[in-house]
């Protein structure tokens, strides 16, 4: 049932980013690009997930547990730091060069756009790039 | 500033972000996880016994999108006008800030910015701003792509 509802979920995920354009790398620069010709269609995409977003979050934060009744989990760290920051900026010039984030990608790369593969290829080699460090950095693995 | 009418599509748009908010909104309350593409991903690399059916299936669920979308209508046309080269290293560079910075537009963005963390704003501010200033440049400084 958890597995089916995930599924679901990730669907119903990629359905909205579909409908809403940003799986169109030109739509998100045209966002992106305040000087040329302003598209503000992703701050609408922003703003309509995070209408529906506060409601369900600010629940869930009043509970412990999911329906399901396991525990949820929320993100551990809370202190602003040069990892958040570097990371968001490093993200952040990658998103301005080709348009495309995470999710969007994949959907692109399902959906058979050729620079969608090579682009999540290159994606998952920087998250492993990433993961090596980590491995360095705290002699765990 | 000069507002492209005819690119503009705010109805799809918020439609479309209605239904990111729901999907979100859906795995807090189910799953009890916060929905970030980036970490869901990279979550796989080094997996950990019992922590990886969860993200198949939602991976799986995403990629299904096109499918079950195009059974509808035609899919949107996806214009990507970096080249290649330039298309790999914002792949590298996105795959490797998105796991230092631990989130991407979704789990910072839709996410955290839903549940009103500061770390989240910050992250988003961050990532949005050098992505306009990325776009400035290459569109108007350098007049490249």
């Amino acid at each position: 049932m958890q597995r089916l509802i995930e599924f679901v979920v990730g669907l119903m995920f990629g359905l909205g980013l579909l409908i809403s354009g940003m799986t169109d790398p030109g739509k998100v620069i045209g966002f992106l690009d305040l000087a040329g010709a302003w598209d503000p269609s992703l701050a609408f995409v922003m703003g309509g997930a995070i209408v529906v977003g506060i409601f369900a979050f600010g629940m869930a934060k009043k509970r412990t547990v999911d329906f399901f009744g396991g525990a949820i989990r929320w993100p551990s760290s809370s202190t602003i730091d040069r990892r958040l920051i570097g990371g968001a900026l490093v993200f952040g010039v990658g998103w301005g060069i080709a348009g495309f984030c995470p999710g969007p990608a994949l959907v692109s790369l399902a959906a058979g756009v050729p620079k969608a593969f090579g682009f999540v290829v290159a994606m998952v080699v920087g998250m492993a790039i990433f993961e090596w460090l980590e491995i360095r950095r705290t002699g765990d693995n | 500033m000069t507002i492209d009418w005819a690119a503009f599509s705010p109805w799809m748009a918020l439609t479309g972000g209605l239904l990111l908010g729901l999907a979100s909104a859906v795995f807090i309350l189910v799953n009890g996880r916060i929905l970030g593409i980036s970490g869901i991903l990279g979550g796989l690399l080094r997996p950990k016994t019992g922590d990886t059916g969860w993200r198949i299936s939602f991976l799986l669920g995403l990629v299904a999108a096109p499918t079950v979308y195009g059974v509808f209508t035609s899919l949107p046309e996806a214009r990507v006008d970096a080249g290649w080269s330039a298309v790999i290293l914002a792949g590298l560079l996105v795959g490797f800030g998105t796991r230092y910075g631990s989130g991407c537009t979704s789990g910072h963005g839709v996410c955290g910015l839903s549940r009103l963390s500061p770390r989240s704003l910050v992250a988003t501010l961050t990532f949005m701003g050098a992505g306009f200033l990325v776009v400035y440049l290459m569109k108007h400084l350098i007049g490249f792509a």
